[in-house]
């Protein structure tokens, strides 16, 4: 789960992690108003989405006077900004988060996340901020650092040192700099932070070192634990469509194509998805309906990869362990007289009680298309597509 | 012999009264895994599907012999779960619990490079399906009569799609040594590579087949492992060839997150490393049968 800028920096002041003057704005008014309590002559207004490269896609917007700030604050209200970490459809930006002007000597980037392949927390850091750490990690490798955290004992003074000089910082900052990196660290591990980003952290002309932007993701598996984190959800950030299948215990995630899927574990679902792209198909969506695919889930799951309106056909491919083809073919069975559905449906099922599932989708009189194979269903749904495109291309839908 | 179990393997179940763990045991003794008993902590010396309840692993070790562990627990409470059955001594685990936190794995990582090598407990998942050796033991949760017993060791994270693999090698007559889930999890108990040296050294595993997924580094050194370590043939499938970047397919692990970590990619440097590629989904059975066909 992520969170935002504004809630992200909440956090890390109460860890020690000193950040500008700011407050929350939902209109132009009140972004005035904040600018006007931050006082000063210069501010930053920034739209808050959950996406980093804010400032290239024009998100960020300096301010040297209360007209510019309640200009560049109806600017970004509303609007839907697109970066190349939102993807093509972009996320809406509906709370602004103005800041006091910072006078800025240095930027750095700076780091934590856990690593998988050496299964521990990494700190990585760089003297060259403010520009795209992932283009800089092609180009320039020798100018990241990475320092690697001991799990039985957690980060050690000496490595936010080592960290602090990699970073090119004097001496004066230096406990300072200690101090902002063990205050990150702590955030990290007491609130199962599993990303925490400062892009830039700056060295101020008054000799400060500070945060001025951050990014915070955390471990869905944690959030159980986390209650206050989970508070700071903004599901305005997040596809609707994710989000309403989350909400009913399913992993779903839209795509660009137009066969629509729902499979049982997601090796399978990514296996199927591979299979009709192979077969000269594109898939509508990943859908992963879990272990127990009841009559109820199964009908939801219908309904879900049904409310895209581009899918042209419907893939159902289960193996079924635990569950018993019998039970999901009963389940489809009611969905399908449930839904009125328009689209060609293709079921493949397998495993457990697989001749008596078959028997009842064979036996409903429902038009379901049935394979006995991966191959086999992937081609069928890919056909059954272009049917459909082509009728509707005569004119006959 | 297969790896992990066999017939002779005293298992235990942990979570062992709940409604799951429930399902699941009577599940494994009806297809002839030797379960001995379990253990729900408050409720030792009860007996339930007609064997003895334990509070502590450590009793259960002591009493009833127990060498390898299925963990059935609250995701809150596996990792402690975990630790205890390495602390008792159990020689094998598998965490069937999914959604455990990251931090906690990496504790429970943490925990076991602590005993020296010959003492610590394998673990492999959490959040997979478990393993089977066909014929003799299963400390899983998957359909066991889709498994035929045979010479070709199975690794997958995923459950379905090894169910896949082994629907597809049963219906061109190919039977399995042994298959083992490994979890779809960023931190997990036994990586690809880990199973390929135990099947390595198992003499009647003939050809491995590795059922990878994008995401993450492990396949890729798996490959290394094969190149440099392995007389057997592996063969392997990575899924997610459609799957966009940056996007979270169900599986934590399934994450493209950096360079060579796409599915693509991961194919491209098996390949060159001279693992035999299973092009579709759907061609995994055919492949390791191509490949069985030239020992």
């Amino acid at each position: 789960m992520d969170i935002h800028e504004y809630q992200a920096k909440d956090i890390l002041s109460g860890y020690g992690i000193k950040i500008a003057e700011g407050g929350l704005a939902y209109s132009s008014e009140d972004a005035v108003q904040r600018a006007r309590e931050i006082g000063g002559h210069v501010w930053a207004v920034k739209a808050q989405i959950h996406s980093g490269a804010r400032g290239k896609a024009g998100g960020i917007k300096i301010c040297k006077t209360h007209d510019e700030v309640e200009a560049a604050a109806s600017f970004l209200l509303g609007k839907r900004l697109v970066t190349h970490q939102t993807g093509p459809a972009g996320k809406v930006c509906s709370r602004l988060y103005v800041e006091a002007g910072t006078d800025i000597v240095k930027e750095l980037y700076f780091c934590f996340l856990v690593d998988r392949s050496s299964e521990r927390i990494v700190m990585v850091g760089s003297a060259q901020g403010g520009m795209d750490i992932e283009e800089l990690a092609v180009t320039h490798p020798e100018a990241i650092t990475k320092i690697y955290i001991e799990p039985a004992v957690g980060l050690q003074d000496y490595q936010a040192r080592e960290m602090a000089f990699a970073l090119g910082l004097d001496t004066e900052i230096m406990s300072h700099a200690v101090k902002t990196i063990r205050g990150c660290y702590q955030a990290l591990r007491a609130l199962d932070v599993s990303m925490l980003e400062i892009n830039p952290l700056v060295v101020t002309r008054s000799g400060q070192l500070v945060a001025l932007d951050a990014k915070m993701g955390f471990d869905d598996n944690a959030l159980f634990r986390q209650l206050k984190i989970s508070e700071l959800r903004d599901k305005t950030q997040e596809d609707p469509r994710e989000m309403a299948a989350a909400d009913r215990g399913l992993s779903y995630v839209g795509l660009d194509g137009d066969i629509g899927c729902m499979i049982n574990g997601a090796g399978l679902a990514m296996a199927t998805m591979d299979m009709i792209k192979l077969a000269g198909g594109e898939p509508a969506n990943f859908l992963d309906v879990g272990g127990g695919a009841s009559a109820e889930r199964t009908e939801k799951a219908f309904r879900l990869v049904l409310a895209d309106k581009g899918v042209k056909a419907m893939l159902v491919n289960i193996f079924a362990g635990i569950n018993r083809c019998d039970w999901i073919a009963e389940g489809v069975v009611q969905a399908v007289r449930k839904i009125d559905m328009k689209v060609p449906l293709i079921v493949r099922l397998s495993g457990t009680n697989v001749e008596e599932g078959q028997r009842i989708i064979k036996e409903s009189g429902l038009p379901i298309i049935t394979a006995e194979t991966l191959a086999e269903a992937a081609e069928k749904a890919v056909q059954a597509r272009n049917e459909v495109v082509a009728k509707e291309a005569a004119g006959e839908i | 012999m297969a790896i992990f179990i066999n017939e002779n393997t005293r298992i235990i179940v942990q979570g062992f009264t709940g409604k799951i763990g429930s399902f699941h045991a009577q599940d494994m003794i009806n297809y002839g895994s030797k379960v001995v008993g379990g253990v729900t902590p408050g409720k030792g010396g009860q007996t339930h599907l007609g064997l003895p309840v334990f509070n502590t692993v450590k009793e259960a070790v002591s009493e009833v012999g127990a060498e390898a562990s299925i963990i059935f627990v609250p995701p809150a409470f596996a990792a402690d779960s975990i630790m205890e059955a390495a602390d008792a001594g159990i020689k094998y685990c598998v965490s069937i619990t999914d959604g455990i936190p990251t931090q906690d794995m990496m504790t429970v990582k943490n925990f076991l490079r602590r005993f020296p090598e010959n003492e610590r407990m394998i673990l492999t998942g959490p959040n997979c399906a478990g393993t089977i050796s066909p014929g003799r033991s299963m400390l899983g949760i998957m359909p066991g009569h889709i498994y035929k017993q045979g010479n070709v060791g199975i690794v997958g994270r995923s459950g379905t799609l090894g169910y896949e693999a082994a629907d597809q090698m049963k219906r061109l007559g190919i039977g399995i040594s042994s298959s083992v889930g490994i979890g779809g999890d960023p931190i997990n108990g036994s990586s690809h590579r880990d199973i390929l040296e135990h099947f390595e050294n198992d003499p009647e595993t003939k050809v491995v087949l590795m059922i990878g997924e994008i995401g993450g580094p492990q396949e890729v050194e798996a490959g290394f492992f094969a190149r440099d370590h392995m007389t057997k043939p592996v063969v392997a499938y990575i899924a997610g060839l459609t799957a966009p970047e940056g996007r979270r397919m169900g599986h934590a692990g399934a994450i493209i997150s950096s360079a060579g970590e796409g599915a693509a990619e991961k194919v491209a440097i098996l390949r060159e490393l001279g693992v035999h590629i299973s092009p579709t989904p759907a061609a995994m059975g055919e492949t390791v049968a191509t490949v069985l066909a030239t020992l």
